[in-house]
């Protein structure tokens, strides 16, 4: 803990990153407090005060409909947490368990698994997620399903490095030589190792997801109206530029401040956990 | 007496791209019970493959390791992992760094369904104690302990499944010299207690003399000479054990009388 602090303290960085997550984090979650129009986040229309620039009581404007943007900010960020919380959720479990059991098992299993892998990783992400997205429904679930597709092998590659590595250490023949299982090598010896880089990964990634997912609904394939969404409302305000500047501006930091800040604290979290590059 | 182990006529053929590398060429000793048999040879005299093979890390290529007169398969069954163990030689990667102490030896007693599973924790506790360690570092991490704290921790691991053989792979090359004399002493105090057999593979016959009773001698994966450990000091009869041991450094009567020592007491407060 004093050396958490200790490091936060020498790296003005790193407590930026915090500060900016606990701020994104907390307003998603308290968005019904903190939203001075929680109903906002709807389809609603309030055509006396549509299209107005920064002013009280709307704070980041309104956009074309009369909505306030700050509201709809706030809860396009729950969504985007949510998304990018599930998109790993998924994901990594999924990664993390093809990885281990390649990098351990060996042989024809590595193989197979690896090829499989190298083939989703071949593809470009977005392209990847596209091409799911026309095939599916646009809609949030289906929105996660793209992403974690194009997400699971980048933790597969991980930790089958890590796993390969930890193989050769001497706690990995001390427990075979006693007779323990394979599962019990994979996911109680070789695991816990490769849990401070799986975790500095997750955190830099929360980020990405949050940039892809609002990449998708900026192409219109992902969320859509009326559910607030961070790419949709930049997509949308990018016609009215510039006069209406706040529909685009405003959106677009938020992501900006997600996207840095999940960087920044993965940074951070890479030097508290000792996490080597 | 049947032997506690016995290899026949033992070859291990390694592939390594095109070429075959014969580590092990038809080796056969028998290793009787309660005897410390030293396996001394340079690196890459076959010493390690040996060992692999008496612990099933791998088969045997060619011949047949038999265990009590058994011959053990090219998969061994768990009986046969439990009463060969091991002892790495570097301590620092042999204990999982991000287990604890208690955790590592419990795995043992796991595995095998050694003890009451309520009592294995109090199990644990003894093993440490009976290697000279309190018993409360069982809930320590590897990280907060030396390197000799550490190789009695791995001692004591193969202790825990109460195993009648013990390979020792140069358990004491990575230890300063003060360290290395007690974890030596430490060893042969549990061969008498236990009744244990060791395998003790080293390249510093300095050790050898100190703990085995009898010596084999490889030499590119051929057993060049095996016999007591009077023997092979006084008077060796291959032309390289006579190599072997002219390299190492002579200390004379009158050098060993001047060797400081320690009192019982200093000895058990630097442990």
């Amino acid at each position: 803990m004093k050396r958490t602090l200790a490091i936060l303290a020498s790296n003005p960085l790193s407590a930026v990153g915090v500060l900016l997550i606990a701020l994104v984090v907390l307003s998603a979650v308290f968005a019904d407090f903190i939203a001075p129009f929680p109903e906002h986040r709807g389809a609603v229309v309030d055509f006396v005060n549509f299209n107005k620039p920064p002013q009280w009581p709307y704070i980041f404007g309104t956009d074309l409909v009369g909505r306030d943007m700050f509201s709809r900010i706030i809860y396009a960020y729950r969504i985007s947490l949510i998304l990018g919380v599930v998109v790993l959720a998924i994901a990594v479990p999924i990664g993390v368990t093809i990885g281990l059991v390649a990098g351990y098992v060996g042989g024809w299993t590595e193989y197979v698994l690896m090829r499989i892998t190298d083939v989703f990783l071949s593809i470009p992400p977005l392209v990847l997620a596209m091409s799911m997205m026309g095939l599916l429904e646009p809609t949030l679930t289906n929105g996660m399903i793209a992403v974690t597709a194009m997400w699971w092998p980048w933790y597969t590659r991980l930790v089958y490095n890590l796993a390969r590595s930890e193989k050769e250490e001497g706690y990995v023949l001390a427990a075979e030589v006693i007779g323990a299982s394979k599962l019990h090598v994979m996911f109680r010896e070789i695991l816990p190792n490769c849990v401070p880089s799986i975790l500095t990964k997750m955190t830099l990634d929360l980020g990405f997801v949050i940039l892809i997912a609002s990449s998708l609904s900026f192409l219109g394939l992902g969320v859509q109206p009326p559910t607030p969404d961070l790419g949709s409302m930049v997509a949308e305000g990018a016609k009215y530029l510039p006069d209406s500047w706040w529909l685009t501006v405003f959106p677009g930091l938020a992501i900006l401040i997600a996207v840095f800040g999940f960087n920044l604290l993965g940074d951070a979290l890479r030097e508290i956990l000792g996490v080597e590059q | 007496m049947t032997p506690i182990l016995s290899l026949q006529s033992v070859s291990k053929t390694f592939t390594v791209g095109a070429h075959e590398v014969r580590a092990v060429d038809d080796v056969s000793f028998d290793v009787a019970k309660g005897e410390c048999l030293a396996v001394v040879g340079e690196s890459g005299s076959g010493k390690s493959t040996i060992a692999n093979m008496i612990l099933g890390i791998y088969p045997p290529s060619e011949g047949t390791i038999s265990y009590r007169g058994t011959v053990l398969p090219s998969s061994r069954e768990l009986s046969h992992r439990r009463a060969i163990q091991l002892v790495q030689q570097n301590p620092l990667s042999s204990l999982n760094p991000k287990r604890t102490i208690g955790a590592s030896l419990r795995l043992a007693l796991d595995v095998h369904g050694i003890g009451e599973r309520s009592r294995r924790w109090e199990r644990v506790g003894k093993l440490l104690e009976e290697v000279g360690l309190p018993a409360d570092y069982r809930s320590r991490s590897p990280a907060t302990l030396s390197g000799g704290q550490r190789q009695r921790v791995a001692i004591a691991r193969a202790l825990a499944c109460e195993s009648e053989i013990v390979v020792l792979d140069e358990p004491t090359s990575a230890l300063d010299v003060l360290v290395q004399a007690r974890t030596l002493k430490l060893l042969n105090e549990l061969k008498e207690s236990r009744g244990l057999t060791y395998i003790f593979i080293t390249h510093d016959l300095s050790v050898v003399r100190n703990i085995a009773d009898r010596v084999a001698v490889f030499e590119n994966g051929k057993l060049v000479e095996l016999d007591t450990v009077e023997t092979i000091f006084s008077n060796p009869a291959d032309p390289y054990t006579r190599g072997l041991i002219g390299a190492v450094p002579v200390v004379t009567r009158e050098e060993e009388a001047l060797r400081t020592s320690l009192t019982e007491k200093e000895n058990n407060a630097n442990a």
